[in-house]
């Protein structure tokens, strides 16, 4: 009995897990079918002629490649101009989330000063207002300083912090020991240099989450610039993209073809930068246990 | 090697230590400590004054006036509320609609996200691939993923009503039928709920090898693994999404303003949603003290649902290694 049934035992273990092996592989490949087939029917849709758009059943691969959709969509519309506009504002905001959140999330890790805590934990409570609640009131403000039509409210909340990732610098910063900043400090460097020469160099994987998420907030941003710019000149792509949408009408595959290129930058991000976007998830779940 | 070199510091630091405080000024190290700490912390400071605490109580004050940005501010009292609950037809369709959608979305896209979670955190060949390509979509935002899911659910020729018609659904008319706009609204969620899915592998990750193989010893089964071990040992995940998806779930408006004409509702305003109704309020008609109290409102209610989260979860979510606050 001893031996037979242990061995049975093994093999149906065994087989057990192989089936659990398939069906997990399975579930994953149905999945990721379901998760790229909108993204190739973008990519295809773009590429078709109006009439192959319109026709019954649609095919899933272009007849013909209609590359020029693409550089007739980008011209039937100031898109240079438009993808000039975010990245000004994209890049002006990433600078100062960067810097400006780390400023922040160093005092709040490593300076011990008098209501530290709690300001903290008021920090953490900013996360838990809807963006909406003080909507009306900051257009109100941007509107009564005469920032109405200029990129200064898209730019300077910025830098005035954000919570989130204020949040995310100050706890990757807490690993630091911090015999490193009192040494330092011993040393005569100041809080500034501290931060700036050690802290600065010590949580780059960090700040470059922080640059991405807010780089790629920026680039998609549709309501700030929705909110506060009114010349066309001005516009950014997103909202550049939303008043397309009105002059081509349904012509998908100038619609298709404009997502697509306003997409490729934030797909390229991610394809280089793939590490720290998992990263700023790992810090924050690592941390809120 | 960057560590070594600076840690190496301490010695030369001890060295120098008394002409160092000598270069300070005379100010004890704790006021010094003080004083830079408020300078580091104050754009922070100045966020949370002007952008967010002052503007939280303007909408208040503004929410019992009549403002409509070049007007005075005339005190109505209740007015703007009384007007909301008992005139107002489209704010309780609104109302209703959010609801409606974060009633579905919250458990639809953190169940979604813990079972991708689950399945991506087996060992076996080509994970990464899989977890880069479901994360894919959570990266992709903004007007033109609308345009796209507006191409995919176009009822005679998109991609979603042609894939239904195969397996012989005839697929709804989606974007142009009150009954399916939300669900529309949905899948659509539903396609990027990759975001979630990598805070949950990262927690799931964590939890010890050790507790399952004891587990399995004891003749626990895969359910009851997944019920009183990973489930309790990723509570605290759960916890702060839910809380956080909640809170995100009731901001919806992009979506409804791009995927309507301009933010006109929808049809039969199915898609109208609180914040596109406030939105209309405030920069259509420009009756910002209307406006601001529907912000105050969401407010509430919002503030409501958050401590009602935290207190039913501290039932049942369980942190490892005792009490936590």
């Amino acid at each position: 009995m001893k031996t037979a049934s242990a061995h049975a035992f093994y093999k149906s273990k065994k087989f057990r897990e192989k089936m659990k092996n398939t069906i997990v592989v399975f579930l994953l490949i149905l999945g990721s079918v379901f998760v790229l087939a909108p993204l190739w029917w973008m990519i295809s849709t773009s590429l078709k002629s109006p009439a192959e758009i319109a026709q019954y059943p649609p095919t899933f691969i272009p007849k013909e490649f209609h590359f020029s959709n693409y550089i007739e969509a980008w011209q039937t519309a100031p898109f240079t101009r438009w993808a000039l506009n975010t990245l000004f504002i994209a890049v002006c905001g990433t600078i100062g989330a960067v810097f400006i959140n780390s400023l922040v999330a160093y005092a709040f890790a490593k300076i011990r000063f008098k209501g530290r805590d709690t300001l903290f934990i008021l920090v953490l409570s900013t996360m838990l207002i809807p963006g909406f609640v003080t909507m009306v009131p900051q257009y109100i403000l941007f509107s009564k300083l005469g920032w109405l039509n200029t990129y200064l409210p898209l730019i300077v909340p910025a830098f005035l912090g954000s919570a989130f990732f204020i949040f995310l610098l100050r706890q990757f910063m807490m690993t630091i020991p911090n015999e490193l900043i009192e040494a330092a400090y011993l040393d005569g460097a100041s809080h500034l240099k501290i931060w700036w020469h050690i802290m600065l160099p010590l949580t780059k994987p960090a700040l470059i989450t922080v640059a991405i998420f807010s780089f790629n907030g920026a680039w998609n941003d549709l309501l700030g610039p929705l909110l506060y710019i009114n010349d066309e000149s001005m516009y950014t792509l997103q909202i550049g993209l939303q008043t397309f949408k009105g002059t081509v009408q349904t012509q998908w595959h100038y619609l298709m073809s404009m997502s697509v290129t306003v997409l490729l930058p934030v797909v390229l991000l991610f394809f280089f930068f793939q590490r720290y976007f998992i990263e700023g998830s790992n810090i924050s779940s690592g941390t809120k246990g | 090697m960057k560590t070594t070199e600076t840690i190496r510091q301490p010695e030369s630091a001890y060295l120098h230590e008394p002409a160092a405080a000598s270069k300070r000024s005379k100010l004890s190290k704790k006021t010094r400590d003080t004083l830079t700490g408020y300078l580091f912390i104050s754009p922070w400071l100045v966020g949370f004054f002007g952008l967010t605490l002052g503007p939280l109580l303007f909408s208040l004050f503004a929410s019992f006036t009549d403002y409509n940005i070049t007007s005075k501010m005339n005190f109505v009292g209740f007015q703007n509320y009384r007007t909301m609950f008992t005139l107002d037809d489209l704010f309780w369709t609104s109302l209703a609609n959010t609801l409606y959608y974060v009633a579905f979305s919250v458990p639809l896209t953190t169940a979604g996200a813990i079972l991708l979670a689950l399945l991506l955190n087996q060992k076996l060949k080509g994970m990464k691939v899989f977890r880069t390509i479901y994360y894919l979509p959570s990266i992709l935002s903004g007007v033109a993923v609308y345009f796209l899911w507006m191409q995919l659910l176009s009822p005679s020729t998109g991609l979603v009503n042609t894939v239904l018609a195969w397996v012989g659904i005839e697929g709804p008319a989606w974007l142009f039928d009150p009954e399916w706009t939300k669900p529309a609204l949905l899948l659509m969620k539903m396609w990027s709920v990759g975001g979630g899915m990598l805070l949950y592998l990262a927690s799931l990750q964590g939890v010890s090898k050790e507790m399952y193989e004891a587990a399995e010893l004891d003749g626990a089964g895969l359910w009851q693994r997944l019920r009183y071990i990973t489930l309790p040992m990723i509570s605290p995940i759960i916890f702060f999404d839910v809380i956080t998806s909640t809170i995100g779930a009731f901001q919806i408006f992009q979506e409804a303003y791009v995927m309507t004409e301009s933010g006109s509702g929808g049809p039969a305003n199915s898609l109208l949603f609180y914040n596109l109704h406030m939105w209309n309020n405030a920069f259509k008609v420009f009756d910002m003290g209307y406006a601001s109290a529907m912000a105050w409102l969401l407010f509430i209610i919002v503030m409501i649902l958050t401590v009602i989260n935290l207190k039913l979860g501290k039932r049942w979510v369980y942190y490892e290694g005792g009490d936590r606050k």
